[in-house]
């Protein structure tokens, strides 16, 4: 009973975000300069036939109708076709995200392989090589755009020491680098926070306990307090598994990936809006299910929250 | 009766303001941010030659206000005084006829938990929110007596039985966080009993908890006790849990043991004016309705020790040679035990109130 109504209550939260999202995209990109129908036409069109393309694509309607029309066949999973290649906007989407996903999924992995240890390792070294080693790497992380890092790794080690591909896709040697473009700076945050958590836990009371109990430092350190300094830890990877979709659009450009970013990009300069919009509600329902996820697994790991 | 435990002339100060060293290890890496760098004037001075004796199955309460050195005494025994900001200076703590002040860290370890257990004030917060409460009587009897999981796990049920918490597999697969205050630090002592330590240090355990439980929790204690055998050094600020639970007491004021006796003996014929005036503001039900006494002035700042006898400035008795010269410890016993003391004073006729 418990769980239902707590899966029901995020049910509801997600939908109504996704509503709010999808109403404040479906009227931006209809303010911003630009007609669908122009790009179509071309340059050398007359009126009568933008106004007869206008009619086709349906524009010609009030925003209202053409509002409430779209919303209606998205409550019913209908995304609509693109309006430049005519194909259904939600199978040109689920083309593209896996590539996209696995782009995000493997900066996430990177971030946290670099920044839990090395993060647990500053806490523990406090002051010591590790400690600034880790500091060091997460001000610059932060400091450092993830595309221009992107470039940076593209010019030394796929042009100058050709380790990787320059650009194109086909398996996990194409996204080594735009993963790490993309995960440093997830890592730099990470880091501090797993620095951060690991000292507040290792002040806590029960940790004096454990060593009141004769346990080793070892077990004091790794199964006391690290148990616990991970729980933050992991909330925030969820979230930023969900920012690093939106990241991969930009790092796709730097390294020509055919992701979701670069479908999402073209759809913008042609005004394709059933595809933005699609594309944006598509982001939108995979952010809130990844946070939804996030609570169900730090709700597994945290007992003190867990639903029955 | 054989003695246990025997503190000489343990001198701790506290560095307040001090750097962390950039590569320590141990218990050293867990202080504060960097302050500034440590000054001489910065130190406090938090036990100024303790002398303790403990015997072998014995309860002695170690009592005395917030900041008088209680659990410095405690933290100096179990070998987790943090290394800086503190420091001990001098003075020596055998532990059945061994110098634990010798030994190294992992010698020490070895000892806590095992020979030497400890509970807290506050069992909600001593506990590991991430761990099932099993786990963490298991880990210490796998660790201390090398017991195979299944046997440890059959250990731990029949500890949950003699500290009472019922429930038993359900307890134990479940979290701290769903027990009560009380079966917490029912837990608490199932853990630190689980090794048959033969000392058990309590640092105020019936602190945080109501007043029906703090009895159960003290009738537990002694009851563990007897079956066991173990020494207990009760460490209170509370003279009516002190009088319910103790065989000896000692007095701790400003760092110091000012009065050491037996219970009936310190209860009845207190002779540090320090002890007279915290037996005088102990609450009773007799006294209804007339306003508390309280002992004017708190206890001095370990950084600003008043010299000569550090109560002199809140002594109704204070004479000027107090305020010069700290006082000897003497022995005042008159047979019926010993009765140390640390007052030039004792005797002195009490001014009308």
């Amino acid at each position: 009973m418990e769980t239902l109504n707590f899966a029901l209550r995020r049910i509801a939260r997600l939908l109504l975000t996704v509503l709010l999202i999808a109403t404040i995209i479906f009227f931006v990109i209809r303010v911003i300069p630009g007609d669908p129908a122009l790009v179509i036409a071309g340059v050398d069109s007359s009126d009568a036939d933008i106004a007869a393309i206008r009619a086709r694509i349906g524009t010609d309607r009030p925003l209202a109708v053409q509002y409430a029309d779209w919303l209606w066949k998205v409550a019913r999973f209908d995304f609509g076709r693109s309006l430049i290649s005519d194909q259904p906007v939600l199978s040109l989407i689920l083309e593209r995200f896996p590539l996209t996903l696995s782009l995000s999924l493997l900066g996430l992995l990177f971030s946290i392989v670099l920044a839990v240890p090395l993060g647990v390792l500053s806490a523990v070294r406090r002051w010591s090589g590790w400690d600034f080693l880790g500091l060091g790497i997460s001000q610059v992380g932060m400091a450092v755009p993830s595309f221009w890092l992107g470039i940076l790794l593209l010019l030394g080690l796929a042009v100058r020491v050709p380790l990787f591909p320059l650009f194109g896709s086909g398996g996990l040697r194409h996204l080594v680098l735009p993963a790490v473009s993309l995960g440093l700076a997830q890592a730099a945050i990470q880091l501090r926070l797993t620095r951060a958590s690991m000292i507040e836990e290792l002040a806590k009371e029960y940790v004096l306990t454990a060593r009141a109990k004769g346990l080793t430092e070892r077990m004091v350190k790794y199964k006391h307090a690290l148990k616990n300094a991970l729980l933050p830890v992991i909330t925030i990877a969820g979230i930023q598994l969900g920012y690093m979709l939106g990241g991969a659009i930009i790092i796709e450009q730097v390294f020509s990936l055919p992701g979701l970013g670069r479908l999402f990009l073209f759809g913008i300069y042609q005004r394709d809006f059933p595809l933005i919009q699609g594309g944006v509600v598509f982001v939108a329902v995979v952010f809130s299910l990844i946070n939804f996820a996030v609570d169900l697994l730090y709700a597994v790991l945290n007992p003190k929250i867990r639903v029955r | 009766m054989e003695e246990l435990l025997r503190i000489t002339d343990l001198d701790v100060t506290f560095q307040r303001a001090y750097r962390t060293p950039r590569s320590s290890a141990g218990l050293q890496e867990e202080q504060g941010p960097i302050r500034s760098r440590p000054s001489p004037a910065g130190a406090a001075h938090a036990l100024r030659g303790i002398d303790l004796t403990l015997a072998s199955g014995e309860v002695q309460a170690l009592v005395g206000e917030s900041g008088s050195g209680k659990t410095v005494t405690a933290t100096c025994i179990m070998g987790l005084l943090p290394v800086p900001p503190g420091r001990i200076n001098r003075g020596s703590i055998l532990f059945q006829g061994g110098e634990l002040l010798a030994l190294s860290e992992a010698e020490r370890r070895r000892i806590r938990g095992r020979r030497i257990a400890m509970i807290f004030q506050e069992p909600g917060k001593c506990l590991n929110p991430a761990l099932r409460n099993g786990e963490q009587i298991v880990e210490m009897l796998v660790l201390h007596l090398g017991l195979e999981r299944p046997e440890a796990e059959r250990r731990a049920l029949e500890l949950l039985e003699r500290v009472g918490l019922p429930g038993g597999r359900r307890v134990l697969r479940g979290y701290p966080h769903e027990l009560s205050g009380g079966m917490k630090q029912r837990l608490m002592i199932a853990m630190a009993v689980s090794c048959s330590p033969k000392l058990l240090i309590a640092d105020e355990p019936t602190t945080a908890l109501d007043v029906t439980l703090q009895k159960q929790i003290l009738k537990l204690l002694l009851g563990l006790r007897q079956a066991t055998g173990m020494a207990v050094l009760f460490i209170s600020h509370d003279l009516g849990v002190v009088h319910e639970i103790a065989e000896r007491v000692s007095v701790i004021y400003a760092g110091r043991i000012v009065e050491a006796a037996g219970k009936r003996e310190l209860f009845e014929r207190p002779l540090h004016p320090y002890t007279r005036l915290l037996l005088a503001s102990i609450p009773e039900a007799g006294k209804r309705g007339r306003p508390l006494r309280a002992i004017p002035g708190s206890v001095p700042d370990a950084e600003h020790v008043p010299a000569g006898c550090s109560f002199h400035p809140r002594c109704p008795l204070a004479e000027s040679i107090c305020r010069e010269e700290p006082p000897d410890r003497r022995e005042y016993g008159d047979g019926s035990g010993p009765h140390a003391a640390e007052c030039r004073l004792v005797g002195k006729q009490w001014p009308p109130s």
